[in-house]
């Protein structure tokens, strides 16, 4: 008998989009972790968002799931980043209220209908022939479903570290998961180790703002979330200094203790969260770096020391903390320190987030070698979506490349795998520009609302948008402008050329001085529309060369996605392929020729070789009809 | 499981005339070896270590005759050209020795191996790049020395290096540029847009440059077409028989093309010069077929390169001014044939209607002005000298593509920067000219850039 339809274990951020998104598409949902009190828990810096991450926010909302609404109800300061490098890459960054935000998640799983959550500790899986059927509990209790999402995060074998201190724990406070990891292994699944680090928090009340820079929260209505209303709140200030010689001087003197050297931390760590120690020994030229000072929350006295990230002796800590300006006489509330883990090398998993080696089990987040808050949730929901889709025997949801940044981080997660934990970056994605964070809701509402996680009302808004933007695109290329001496007056004096015949205003706005502010000083016909609308026909029609471009390689690149694989495929049997992309090939199993090309080891030439079988193999089909 | 069985061939050193090597690689080389080898010390090739010679005897195992006296060199696997066992037989004995050898080892099992199998093992073990593959393939159909020379130049890595700076030059800039944008709020310095521009400029100036190459590549690996044209009775057989006298071409029959169409190779500097349609010119005897102006035209479309041949003791007929305005658009240059008579030409009619050729002055008769003949066409063609800088040269069609499409790509490039676009733009063909260019050397982009960011910049907080 099963009690459940879907089993979620880990109350992080992929644990709670998973749960949501199972029981939303209505399945009887059980969210099993292991300390109530620490959902949606932020162990490092307590900020969403930032350049892919902040686009990936956006895609979780379009596509239904908790995490821009629940970021937006939490938010103590927001920024527009990247403002002027072009509209693919704006990207939004908050701060959160920690606690708010675990709190508000909280309220939300537990208002959900046909989600169960309970506090314990799953210590098993219950594996019949490959085949996960349900799981232990430290406290007795076993459940049952049909497929089961584990979403654990660092916890598998954890160990944290400050300075030659190592224990076990998964993340500080917390138990690690030991049996559960062995369980795994037990299942024919392989583990390897990462690590993680993050930095001291300090006491407010001993830091000397006066001598840092403040970075107000912007004053513009901005938010994640397309479909929650903006709600007025209170914001803070963060804060920026500097480290300095004396800094340096901590570092080099005390290297010693630094795990760079004394080597205690296994596996390897995330290039872009280096701790300070690294840092300094890596860039010796550099002689300051930046320490944002972040506060954590509303209600509490902690600010998270951004750039000061160690896993030093927490004497040390103290030490390089108060070689830095404004920080001369702060107090440590929580010491910086490392979290070692296992994870599971994700070739192992599928484009649905279903483990190859286990049936029906689905993982999500860090134990696939991700690291952030953002890329935990996308894979969360991801798989949530997937598993009941598998169980309802529906069409899975696979996600391309060419569809949104979540698309791009399974995709390189189960084709190129990770050798750090991986971080989204917008330098990942072929098609960024197509793959904004402006246009995030154009491009997935549709599928959310197919999959009854975006409700009808919320659908139409979209498609009144989309509506909205193709009616005005046409009128502002039907109103044609010609150079009356107003019209030339007006182009002079916002810097821009002459104009000789007559044009639309569309190619009026083309030019790169001019705004959609500024159209009616050209004519009275402009449309009127909202500031996003407006920024939608500013992006179509001044980057209409370099979008159709794009476009135009989205079509070829679906192309070879669209050629399919035989699973059966034999890669012994093809002589012709290089001996290295021969054991790619056979271990990721790809699902398409795109998918084989992006193996690393798999080069252009032994693409060749595939489509020339697969076009023998059609070849030798049709004969055989 | 992948598995590759023995082969064997008869390889000829490059450039070491005389010696003959029979060369055996794949899992069982030494095993087999040592079954057809003798050496005095009796030790076993299976122990003897990695690249070492031995001086020994081939015996047929098949009636324990010695075949030849022999040096044999052992090289174990992985550290070897196809990465696999190979034995190299090196014997003295010409072509018929060699053959005897080889059907010593075929006997033994050992399968005889494809045209270019040897670098075929390499490519497919990881062992060489994709252009350096391609250059092997086009060392073997090589027809002149200096493609030999280009050919061993790619081998060598002379492409793969050119191709891999311009992909250095464009993945540093791109790092830079992914920098700045995926980290936002760390300190790294923005381009200045000067700074920038240079390095765009730079990258497209370094890919022009090794697309230049491209046409004097085709050139020395396909040949040089050319058309000897002129009135009968001009010289023309006889010029192009004066031009055989002194060079023998070194290929005269070319792969792929029609006998009845290219007759000779004449082999001038290196430069294989292929006469089109001498066919028509050497009927000397049958003076029925004449070449006439229409029939001239077709293939002059074709040629590289006109050979205009004049009877400077006839002077400047109406025929010829007709010719000289069917070539107008050509190469061309002007023989003036039958030096040795008298002078009745108008050299300022040429210098009207073939402003850009130039005019040589020849006997075919008593073999005059040939040598000067030849060198006239060797500068039209290096316009230059090519063989002595030892440049690397595109010779592959494929290479030229994808290089003509990183270039469009950067000019791209250059125009998103001179409209002053958000950086994110400029990402865009900076990316696809990074693409085209792997395509040379067969790379796909991975994490280049990624890597390079982490290498370039102190990131990440
Ligand atoms: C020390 C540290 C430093 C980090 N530094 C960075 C950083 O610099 N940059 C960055 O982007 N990200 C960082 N992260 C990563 C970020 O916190 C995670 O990527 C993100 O939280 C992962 O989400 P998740 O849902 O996969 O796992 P988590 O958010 O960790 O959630 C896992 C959940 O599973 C529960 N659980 C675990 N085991 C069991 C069990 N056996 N039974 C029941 N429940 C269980 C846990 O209690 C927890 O609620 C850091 C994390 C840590 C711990
Ligand atoms: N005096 C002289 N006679 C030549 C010379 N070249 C060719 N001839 C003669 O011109 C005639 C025609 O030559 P041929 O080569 O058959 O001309 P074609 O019809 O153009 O191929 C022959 O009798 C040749 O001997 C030359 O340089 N000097």
């Amino acid at each position: 008998m099963k009690n459940y339809d879907i089993i979620v274990i880990g109350a992080g951020h992929a644990g709670c989009e998973a749960a949501l998104a199972s029981a939303r598409m209505g399945c009887k949902t059980l969210l099993l972790t292991l300390n109530a009190d620490h959902i949606a828990l932020m162990p490092c810096n307590p900020s969403i968002g930032g350049p892919a991450k902040g686009h990936i926010v956006r895609e979780i909302d379009a596509l239904g799931g908790e995490m821009a609404k629940n970021i937006d109800k939490a938010y103590i300061n927001i920024r527009l980043l990247n403002t002027s490098k072009g509209p693919a890459v704006h990207a939004l960054r908050a701060q959160a209220d920690k606690h708010k935000y675990q709190f508000e998640m909280t309220k939300v799983l537990q208002k959900q209908n046909n989600l169960d959550l309970k506090q314990t500790v799953v210590t098993d899986l219950i594996v019949d022939n490959q085949q996960v059927t349900g799981v232990k509990t430290i406290t007795g209790m076993d459940y049952q479903a049909f497929k089961v999402i584990l979403t654990t995060g660092t916890s598998l074998n954890g160990k944290v570290i400050i300075g030659d201190i190592k224990y076990t724990g998964g993340r500080q406070g917390e138990f690690a998961a030991t049996d559960l990891a062995e369980s795994l292994t037990e299942a024919g699944i392989k583990l390897e180790r990462f690590q993680t680090a993050t930095p001291p928090r300090i006491d407010k009340e001993s830091v000397d703002f006066s001598k840092m820079t403040i970075h107000p929260s912007s004053k513009e209505k901005i938010q994640f979330s397309f479909f929650q209303p903006r709600q007025e709140r209170e914001d803070v200030p963060c804060w920026l200094t500097y480290t300095n010689h004396k800094t340096k001087q901590v570092v080099e003197d005390n290297i010693e203790h630094s795990p760079l050297t004394t080597g205690i931390v296994e596996g390897e760590g995330p290039r872009y969260c280096p701790s300070i120690d690294r840092k300094i020994m890596r860039f010796p030229d550099k002689n300051s770096h930046q320490v944002f000072v972040e506060p954590e929350g509303l209600h509490t006295n902690e600010l998270y020391l951004n750039g000061l990230t160690t896993s030093m002796p927490e004497a040390f800590q103290v030490d390089i903390i108060r070689s830095v300006p404004g920080l001369e006489e702060a107090e440590i509330m929580r010491p910086g320190y490392a979290v070692e883990y296992d994870y599971i090398p994700p070739y192992q998993l599928q484009p649905t987030m279903e483990n190859k080696v286990v049936q029906d089990l689905y993982t999500a987040g860090q134990i696939n070698g991700t690291s952030g808050y953002e890329e935990a949730a996308a894979q969360g929901l991801m798989a949530g979506i997937n598993a009941v889709l598998a169980l309802k025997g529906k069409e899975p949801l696979i996600l391309k490349r060419s569809d949104a940044y979540i698309g791009v981080l399974i995709d390189d997660l189960v084709t190129k795998g990770t050798n750090e934990p991986y971080r989204m970056l917008t330098s990942r994605a072929e098609y960024r520009l197509i793959l904004r964070q402006d246009n995030a809701d154009l491009r997935l509402s549709s599928i959310g609302h197919r999959l009854g996680l975006i409700s009808e009302q919320q659908y139409q808004q979209v498609e009144d948008k989309r509506k909205a933007i193709a009616k005005n695109l046409e009128k502002l290329n039907d109103i044609q402008i010609t150079p009356t001496k107003k019209v030339l007056e007006a182009l002079k004096e916002l810097g821009s050329g002459g104009l000789k015949k007559p044009v639309s205003l569309a190619t009026i706005l083309e030019r790169p001085k001019i705004d959609y502010q500024n159209l009616d000083k050209f004519t009275s016909e402009v449309p009127e529309v909202t500031p996003e609308i407006a920024e939608q026909l500013e992006i179509r029609t001044k980057y209409r060369g370099y979008i159709d471009r794009q476009l135009s390689q989205v079509e070829k690149f679906k192309q070879r996605e669209d050629k399919r694989i035989p699973e059966e495929i034999d890669y012994q049997s093809l002589d012709n392929l290089r001996k290295e992309a021969r054991e790619k090939l056979e271990r990721i199993r790809p699902v398409s020729v795109g998918q084989a090309s992006r193996i690393s080891g798999v080069s252009p030439a032994d693409i060749s070789v595939l489509m020339i079988h697969l076009e023998e193999l059609q070849r030798g089909g049709r004969q055989d009809d | 499981m992948y598995v590759t069985d023995t082969i064997a061939a008869i390889s000829t050193a490059v450039g070491e005339g005389g010696i003959g090597i029979v060369r055996i690689s794949g899992p069982e080389a030494i095993e087999i070896a040592e079954e057809i080898f003798k050496n005095k010390k009796e030790k076993s090739l299976i122990e003897v270590d990695s690249y070492t010679a031995h001086y020994g005897q081939v015996i047929d195992p098949r009636n324990q005759q010695v075949v030849d006296e022999v040096i044999t060199l052992v090289m174990k696997a992985p550290k070897t050209y196809t990465t696999e066992d190979i034995v190299e037989i090196d014997c003295h004995g010409g072509p018929i020795v060699l053959q005897k050898i080889l059907d010593v080892v075929l006997h033994m099992g050992v399968r005889l191996a494809d045209p270019g199998e040897f670098t075929k093992r390499a490519f497919l073990n990881g062992r060489i790049d994709l252009a350096q593959a391609e250059a092997i393939i086009d060392l073997i159909r090589s027809q002149t020395e200096i493609g030999l020379e280009v050919a061993i130049d790619q081998l060598e890595g002379g492409l793969s290096n050119k191709v891999n700076q311009i992909k250095e030059d464009i993945v540093s800039l791109l790092a830079h540029l992914e920098a700045t944008i995926d980290f936002p709020e760390d300190e790294i310095e923005d381009f200045n847009p000067e700074q920038l521009g240079d390095r765009i400029d730079g990258a497209l100036k370094k890919t022009s440059e090794l697309l230049e190459t491209s046409q004097r590549g085709k050139i020395l690996r396909e040949g040089l077409e050319v058309a000897i044209v002129g009135r009968p009775n001009v010289g023309k057989s006889s010029l192009l028989n004066a031009l055989l006298r002194e060079n023998r071409a070194i290929v005269t029959e070319v792969p792929g093309t029609t006998r009845d169409v290219i007759e000779e190779v004449i082999n001038i500097d290196g430069i294989p010069l292929k006469i089109i349609d001498t066919a028509g010119i050497r009927k000397t005897e049958d003076k029925v077929e004449k070449i006439g102006v229409e029939k001239s035209e077709k293939f002059l479309k074709r040629a590289d390169l006109v050979l205009l041949v004049l009877d400077i003791n006839q002077g400047i007929s109406a025929e010829d001014r007709e010719l000289m305005r069917l070539i107008k658009s050509k190469q061309t240059v002007v023989v003036a044939n039958k030096f040795d008579l008298d002078n009745n030409l108008d050299l300022e009619v040429i210098d009207q209607l073939l402003p850009q050729a130039p005019v040589v002055k020849t006997s075919a008769i008593e073999n005059q002005g040939i040598d000067k003949l030849e060198d006239v066409i060797s500068d039209l063609v290096f316009s230059g000298d090519i063989r002595a800088s030892n440049q690397t040269l595109i010779t592959n069609m494929r290479h030229k593509n994808a290089l003509d499409r990183a270039r469009q790509r950067l000019l791209d490039v250059q125009q998103t920067f001179e409209r002053r676009l958000p950086n994110d733009f400029i990402t865009i063909d900076l990316r696809a000219a990074l693409e085209a260019v792997g395509e040379v050397t067969g790379d796909t982009i991975g994490e280049d850039i990624i890597d390079q960011i982490f290498a370039d910049f102190c990131l990440g907080k």
